[in-house]
């Protein structure tokens, strides 16, 4: 660092640069956060440019919004499980993809085309849930020409005559939605845990190896000990898409704003959504905020906490 | 699995007698046919899911060639339609314009998004002073607040400024959003760069705005690239925002809406109209200009990916 420049001029220098990025975040995001806070505790339309302090009514109300409470649920059960699949799965494959391949003399070896499946694996992250809402729309439809629909009755698996309404059956619509983030997200994963898995020394596995461990016992006592790191941080990453999940519901499921059938798939944002943007309650919008904050922060708390283990250095 | 490796095992034994280290070749062949059957084992899973990822992908391309009928008939009927016209009805339908209105908007907020947080950053980084790791936490725990604890007021605000539905309006936004993912990924590249050229720089007489601009900006470009990349992508496939701030406003305010935002339009346009081939062409459209961004720079995502995620 140089301390050989004028003092002087450099607070000024520091000033000036940090103004305009610092203005801008300010306005546009630190500050509609410290509102929301602020509107909370009104009866605020939006509309009017009159409202009332009304205490914690929005939050009474909201503990007794039926609604709100099944979108709670959903986004809880979000939490664990998209969390839990997506980073078994891209776990799984980022093991094959980086120890799956032939022993032979040179030790634990990653499969051929390992390169290829990261760059397969990794297509869906780049598109937009805009698209992925088309496609899966499309692959989910109710009748035979869902690609789902259409390649089960083929396989005979479902009856043509009665193909599945997968998007508005109500015990299947979560779950509908559930793959379609871990569709989404397995890729991203993979290419993390992959890097994790590649700055681990080598020589390592060639111990474990050499002490007879097997694919199995070298993963689970080797590799998932080296990668926790990065394993949590993914957890936490995951929690919170889980919590947001506006896009796909607001468009794949039915409903204002989605979350049908029957508020089958109904999560917090999109009741927040509904809330300020069709029935105009603001105030009770930004109530929802403030639990979707206090959500997040307790998940990220409690996942770093809950997967805390000695820190292994190598 | 014994029956298997005992018959490979076997030449492997007549090689190796006649190298003269029958026990150790033999071994090492048992051990490599165990490989062969994991080496099947992983990709066999792995192809299943690659195809998993690929053939969504390439059945909604086809639909574009095929005809309404045939999307709703059968999902495994082969396309017979074979020209362009969805493509160019969903061109003329909206998609056109949607994909304009992005691009607009993505050539100013892109580049403000990394002179900002590049400038934040690069001063966050190398200067110390009073409140510097304040405004640096400030900065980035931006990160981990969900957006819609903001949606609300960030409306009024932008509404105050009389910027709903305008250009202006989401390039600001835009960049306000991006500051906290674009100020801790170059704070980290910042900080690697080597303090000597700075103060070489220094001692030639140069002024603190222009080592940033004639040195350091230009060292710091491979970080730059896969800063900017993930702000492309991730403002190019922003939906909430724009589907909030770009409504139009009274019956003369145009449409303005983004691609993400134009394409869920067409989504629930083609339902009614049942042009659902449109409708596909229309997510082709979207689709192809990211993975073609996507193959080209690979490497530099993966590759920025990682060390972004794993410091």
């Amino acid at each position: 660092m140089s301390h050989v420049a004028q003092r002087r001029g450099k607070y000024g220098f520091i000033a000036g640069f940090l103004f305009a990025p610092l203005a801008l975040y300010l306005t546009f995001v630190i500050w509609p956060y410290v509102q929301t806070f602020g509107y909370s505790f009104t009866n605020w339309s939006g509309q009017s440019p009159t409202f009332d302090f009304v205490g914690t009514d929005n939050y009474a109300a909201l503990l007794k919004d039926e609604v709100f409470r099944g979108a709670l649920w959903h986004n809880l059960l979000l939490l664990v499980f998209v969390p839990l699949v997506t980073i078994l799965l891209a776990l799984f494959f980022a093991f094959m993809v980086n120890a799956g391949g032939r022993g032979g003399a040179g030790g634990v070896q990653g499969v051929g085309g390992s390169r290829f499946y990261k760059v397969v694996y990794f297509f869906p992250q780049v598109l937009s849930l805009a698209i992925l809402s088309v496609l899966f729309g499309a692959i989910y439809r109710s009748d035979e020409g869902g690609l789902l629909n259409g390649f089960l009755t083929r396989m005979g698996v479902i009856d043509a005559a009665h193909p599945v309404e997968w998007l508005n059956e109500p015990d299947l619509v979560l779950w509908c939605l559930l793959l379609v983030v871990v569709w989404h997200g397995v890729g991203f994963y993979l290419v993390l845990f992959s890097a994790a898995m590649q700055s681990v020394p080598k020589d390592i596995y060639e111990a474990a190896l050499l002490d007879g461990a097997g694919r199995a016992q070298t993963f689970f006592k080797v590799t998932l000990p080296l990668l926790w790191d990065s394993v949590q941080t993914s957890a936490v990453y995951l929690g919170i898409a889980a919590m947001d999940m506006f896009v796909l519901v607001s468009t794949m499921t039915s409903g204002q704003f989605g979350g049908g059938p029957d508020h089958h798939s109904e999560v917090m944002s999109t009741v927040l959504m509904r809330n300020f943007l069709y029935f105009g309650k603001s105030g009770y919008a930004c109530a929802m905020g403030v639990v979707m904050l206090a959500l997040t922060m307790i998940l990220s708390v409690i996942t770093l906490r809950a997967t805390r283990r000695e820190r292994i250095e190598f | 699995m014994t029956a298997q490796s005992t018959v490979i095992k076997a030449p492997g034994e007549k090689s190796a007698e006649r190298s003269g280290g029958a026990g150790r070749a033999g071994k090492r062949e048992g051990r490599r046919s165990e490989g062969t059957a994991l080496n099947v084992f992983s990709h066999g899973f792995l192809v299943v899911w690659a195809i998993m990822i690929v053939l969504p992908l390439i059945w909604l391309a086809l639909g574009a060639f095929k005809t309404d009928a045939q999307i709703g008939g059968s999902a495994l009927s082969w396309p017979s339609n074979w020209h362009f016209d969805a493509f160019g009805r969903a061109w003329t339908k909206g998609i056109g314009g949607y994909f304009a209105n992005t691009l607009i908007v993505l050539v100013f907020s892109v580049p403000l998004t990394m002179l900002f947080g590049s400038m934040a950053a690069y001063v966050l980084a190398r200067y110390p002073f009073t409140g510097n790791r304040l405004i640096y936490y400030f900065f980035v725990s931006g990160a981990m607040f969900p957006v819609f604890l903001a949606l609300v007021p960030l409306f009024f605000m932008v509404k105050r400024f009389d910027m709903l539905n305008t250009y202006q309006g989401l390039v600001l936004v835009y960049v306000a959003y991006s500051m906290p993912f674009t100020v801790f990924f170059m704070h980290s590249f910042f900080r690697t760069l080597p303090t000597a050229i700075h103060e070489a720089a220094v001692i030639d007489g140069a002024s603190d705005t222009r080592i940033f601009f004639q040195v350091m900006l230009p060292m710091a470009k491979p970080g730059l690239i896969s800063v900017g990349i993930f702000n492309v992508l991730g403002q190019w496939n922003q939906y909430i925002l724009p589907a909030v701030l770009m409504q139009p406003q009274t019956s003369a305010d145009p449409e303005r809406y983004m691609l993400t935002q134009g394409l869920i339009q067409l989504q629930y346009q083609m339902g009614y109209e049942t042009d659902l081939p449109v409708l596909f062409a229309g997510a082709t459209i979207a689709m192809v200009p990211m993975l073609v961004v996507y193959l080209s720079f690979q490497r530099q995502i993966q590759a920025g990916l990682t060390s972004a995620t794993l410091k």
